[in-house]
């Protein structure tokens, strides 16, 4: 048996940090799309309480966008594609 | 964002136009489903609306890929954001800062898509008599007339140059400009839609 490095190499440090990081789906303020629409959309796609969804809602109104959930890559992927089907402005991106 | 205000005032006379006797009353909740009633001119208008986002989005699509199976299965072509503003809007990038990731995200997505918004369409029109009447919606097609109602608004949205200020745009946007009547309609829509929503909540 040998023994184990102590140190773990760059590489294998930053890897390790890339697993452990959720991906986001953020959604962005755009002129046209109503409030309470918004806060509907949330509602039915993630089964948010009212409130939640409202918080969101405002938090992209006012801040210019919100994580709206954030897991894994393909689960994002997914959200982006049904927020875009309620024509939201909606992207992934990695949490950095 | 923006906030469904209360009807607005009827349009001029212009083949636009809409019934000055009845203002519209929107969408209502009701036991026997969703309903609202619509003037003549009023399904006309819709129906154009709706018709040309469906030109638009069925228009132009990708040729599909020499792989069958690929294109049985929704995975296209495409790959980079349309060129026109309305069309970029309908069917945005998935990543905003990963050119690569973007164009991997609309190879599966940009046709389902595409799809999805001509079902909705389809079933607004199916739903909404050409002549106006009474329309009553399941809750399946009241989620289609939402979505598609807001797919016309984007569109719009993006024609008229709706900003953040859209009273400053309402203001300098006289009567005699071609867009007036369409802010006319695009107002008009934000309320239909809005009534809509909150007979779904």
């Amino acid at each position: 048996m040998s023994v184990a490095p102590v140190e773990v190499t760059r590489e294998e440090a930053d890897e390790e940090a890339l697993v452990d990081k959720p991906w986001l789906t953020i959604v962005w303020n755009d002129p046209v799309n109503l409030m309470d629409y918004v806060t509907y959309v949330f509602q039915r796609v993630f089964g948010y309480p009212k409130p939640k969804a409202e918080k969101l809602m405002l938090d992209v109104h006012h801040k210019g966008k919100a994580v709206v959930a954030a897991g894994a890559r393909e689960a994002m992927e997914r959200n982006a594609e049904t927020l875009h089907g309620y024509g939201l402005w909606a992207t992934v991106s990695h949490d950095t | 964002m923006s906030v469904a205000g209360p009807p607005p005032e009827p349009l001029d006379p212009d083949d636009l136009a809409l019934p000055e006797e009845e203002p519209m009353a929107g969408f209502r909740a009701t036991s026997r489903g969703i309903t609202a009633r619509f003037a003549k001119p009023e399904a006309a208008i819709i129906r154009d609306l709706v018709g040309q986002v469906v030109e638009l989005v069925v228009a132009d699509i990708p040729a599909p890929g020499a792989d069958d199976l690929a294109a049985m299965v929704g995975i296209s072509d495409a790959a980079e954001l349309p060129d026109d503003p309305v069309l970029a809007r309908l069917l945005p990038d998935g990543y905003r800062d990963d050119p690569e990731a973007a164009r991997e995200f609309r190879r599966f997505t940009e046709s389902g898509l595409r799809s999805a918004k001509v079902e909705s369409a389809k079933l607004l029109l199916q739903t909404l008599p050409a002549g106006g009447g009474r329309v009553r919606l399941s809750a399946d097609e009241a989620e289609a007339w939402l979505r598609s109602l807001n797919d016309v608004r984007l569109a719009l949205g993006v024609r008229l140059g709706v900003t953040d200020d859209f009273d400053g745009l309402s203001e300098d946007v006289l009567p005699d400009d071609p867009r007036y009547a369409y802010i006319q309609v695009y107002q008009w829509l934000a309320f239909l839609q809005g009534s809509l929503v909150a007979a779904l909540s």
